[in-house]
């Protein structure tokens, strides 16, 4: 295990080593301690290395993520895993603004709640949150999975495409051009996978969900449709 | 019937015959006009400023001996890699989907046998671009279409877009037509559907938000590349002072000039301000931040010579941007294909729908058969000439007026043909010493 004590090398000295990791390394296992809320905390990582943040972390940690499984024991600030392309993000405590925003694969874990626009822009992401996520959550979500085991606050999956979105709770609006759709086999399935990934396999059924997705009726100007603008 | 005789048929100065025909058109189609480029109206501009040229009092170089540089340094900042360029003449954001791959490439080659840099757009990085271009600037956009930590770290800089001068405070559109499989793939978004693009980031809000962006962008990629901030012509003072301060190493500026693939004509011809009101206010505000010089300036919006040029570094930019120009160089609405455009119910040097995907110049078009005719290595090299005159003639003017560099170009080297633009370009009016606005008492 590499230990990497933020407090006394640095932001820059830990982005650059973990950075030089790409490739092979036999430097697998990395621990980060005091975080203490530093932003862009293992940024741009690119090898399949896990780390473990022992703290809260603030805007942006794991952005940008490719390979490496990053667990936060704390919470996380604004963007946590923005851009993510591959890789595994695990955060014990909650999630700021904008977790998970417009990434493009991988799986985002958030065990607590998310705040507002969860999901935002999201392009093949999967996330899976333990708990409730804010409002505006999904907007423009292109593809990928949205799974929340609580409630989902307004305007959830606004002008929404392809993503597919699974709420266990109440939903407290739909967005622009979302709706409840039909729950088949396949999503039964996806779900179930789903939660295993996120480790939630123990706390709901996918029977207990509903699935949300883009009505299609935004997907071509229409000005008859002008008020859902 | 009276003998005396009729009063002429008079023309509205408010509902002209084109006001009323867009009225007409809306009420039959219900949606707002769709078009690409910049504003068409008449605004003040380049035009309405000369040089003083060289006089007893200061002396000129030597045309064909004297040398007058125009090399430009970006990022020198915080980058660890800032950018050379040969000529303070770069090619500005234009996405693939709004252009053809061939079209990105003729950029690519163009650009850099003239020295300079070319700039990605709303749709990722393309290897037509990334291979053709010897220093290429990634677009960072709201849309995030395409973004990946690979393009960002094989960039030469990185450009943070909050907005461009065609439509500052808005969003992308790509419309369906365009879509075809490749750029829907790139795009992570199924074939022939609409592409809005958000007018805000997703992951930020403000200033302070935008600071640590900046940072998150410049740990990801080792604090190597130079990261631009692009506004477009809204509040430039504030704006400026404000990238200055998120820690943007290059600010760039876009006027209501700038050109968009494709937006509302409303938003087009009524938001925004002209290119001319806005450089000073923003070197103004790297001034007083003591950042001019250090932060450095490009603008754009309606640069077509080498006296614009000119006349923009004068004002204290660093170099210039071109998009407009530049696929004008590389053949589009060139009068040689006049039958087709007539087709498309337009003209030559009018031609705008370029959202429709129909350009018969094969420039902004997905068509495979429209960009078989664009040959990407003659426009590459029609646009190398076009970069090449245009820097000959900024160094013509430079020289007229004592400069050997384009970067000495001053203010007090220009006046101004117009009232307004002595008050906007903060110049005096030709044959006074007045700057309306800023020596009052005259």
């Amino acid at each position: 295990m590499q230990k990497f004590d933020l407090a006394a090398d640095g932001l820059r000295q830990l982005n650059a080593t973990l950075h030089s990791l790409k490739g092979k390394t036999n430097m697998t296992a990395w621990e980060i301690v005091n975080p203490k809320g530093a932003h862009a905390i293992a940024a741009g990582v690119d090898a399949p290395v896990e780390i473990t943040v022992r703290g809260s972390t603030g805007y942006y940690c794991a952005g940008m993520n490719k390979q490496a499984t990053i667990r936060i024991k704390g919470s996380a600030g604004p963007g946590v895993a923005e851009n993510m392309m591959s890789g595994t993000v695990i955060i014990d405590g909650n999630a700021s603004q904008y977790a998970g925003a417009t990434g493009r694969g991988g799986l985002l874990v958030i065990k607590g709640n998310a705040s507002s626009r969860c999901g935002v822009s999201m392009k093949g992401i999967d996330i899976v949150v333990h708990g409730n996520i804010g409002h505006m959550s999904a907007f423009m979500a292109q593809s990928g999975n949205l799974v929340v085991l609580g409630d989902a606050g307004d305007a959830l999956g606004d002008s929404l495409y392809e993503a597919r979105l699974f709420v266990r709770g109440s939903v407290k609006s739909l967005g622009a051009d979302c709706i409840e759709k039909e729950m088949r086999p396949e999503h039964l399935a996806l779900l179930a996978e789903l939660l295993k990934r996120g480790e939630a396999d123990g706390k709901a059924k996918p029977e207990e969900f509903k699935r949300y997705g883009s009505a299609r009726k935004l997907y071509n100007f229409n000005i008859d449709n002008a008020a859902a603008y | 019937m009276s003998d005396f005789p009729h009063t002429p048929p008079r023309y509205s100065a408010t509902f002209t015959p084109a006001v009323n025909a867009e009225i007409r058109r809306a009420a039959a189609s219900g949606i707002y006009d769709i078009r690409g480029g910049g504003t068409k109206r008449h605004l003040p501009h380049f035009d309405d400023l000369l040089f003083l040229g060289a006089s007893i009092s200061r002396y000129p170089l030597e045309g064909y001996r004297e040398k007058c540089a125009t090399d430009v340094w970006l990022g020198t900042r915080f980058a660890k890699k800032p950018i050379h360029l040969d000529i303070p003449v770069t090619i500005a954001g234009m996405s693939f989907g709004a252009l053809s791959g061939p079209a990105k490439e003729a950029l690519g080659r163009g650009a850099s046998e003239a020295g300079t840099s070319t700039t990605t757009g709303d749709g990722g990085m393309t290897e037509e671009e990334r291979g053709h271009s010897r220093t290429l600037v990634y677009q960072y956009l709201p849309s995030r279409y395409g973004m990946n930590p690979d393009d960002l770290r094989r960039a030469d800089a990185i450009e943070v877009v909050v907005g461009q001068g065609a439509k500052p405070g808005g969003g992308g559109m790509l419309l369906g037509q365009k879509i075809s499989d490749r750029v829907a793939m790139m795009r992570n978004l199924p074939k022939g559907i609409d592409q809005r693009s958000a007018c805000r980031h997703p992951d930020w809000t403000g200033p302070d938000d935008l600071e640590i962006k900046i940072m998150e962008l410049r740990e990801i990629t080792d604090w190597e590349k130079p990261i631009y901030v692009k506004v477009g012509g809204a509040r430039p003072y504030y704006d400026t002072a404000l990238a200055v301060k998120a820690g943007a190493d290059v600010v760039v500026l876009d006027g209501m000039q700038g050109g968009t693939a494709a937006t509302q004509d409303v938003f087009i011809e009524h938001v925004g301000m002209p290119i001319l009101a806005c450089i000073p206010l923003a070197v103004k505000a790297l001034q007083d931040l003591g950042m001019h010089r250090k932060v450095q300036l490009i603008v754009s919006g309606g640069i077509r010579t080498g006296a614009d040029v000119a006349k923009a570094m004068a004002l204290g930019a660093d170099a210039v941007a071109i998009g407009t120009a530049a696929l004008i160089a590389l053949g589009d609405n060139d009068p040689k294909l006049e039958a087709e455009y007539q087709k498309l119910q337009t003209t030559a040097d009018a031609y705008d729908d370029w959202h429709e995907g129909k350009d018969p110049a094969g420039i902004t078009t997905q068509d495979p058969e429209l960009f078989k005719r664009f040959d990407p290595v003659l426009g590459g090299r029609r646009l190398k000439n076009y970069l090449k005159v245009m820097t000959l003639e900024a160094q013509t003017i430079a020289r007229a007026c004592g400069k050997n560099h384009l970067h000495n170009l001053e203010p007090e080297d220009l006046c101004s043909l117009t009232i307004e633009a002595a008050a906007m370009a903060g110049v005096p009016l030709a044959g006074t010493s007045w700057i309306p606005g800023r020596n009052a008492g005259y």
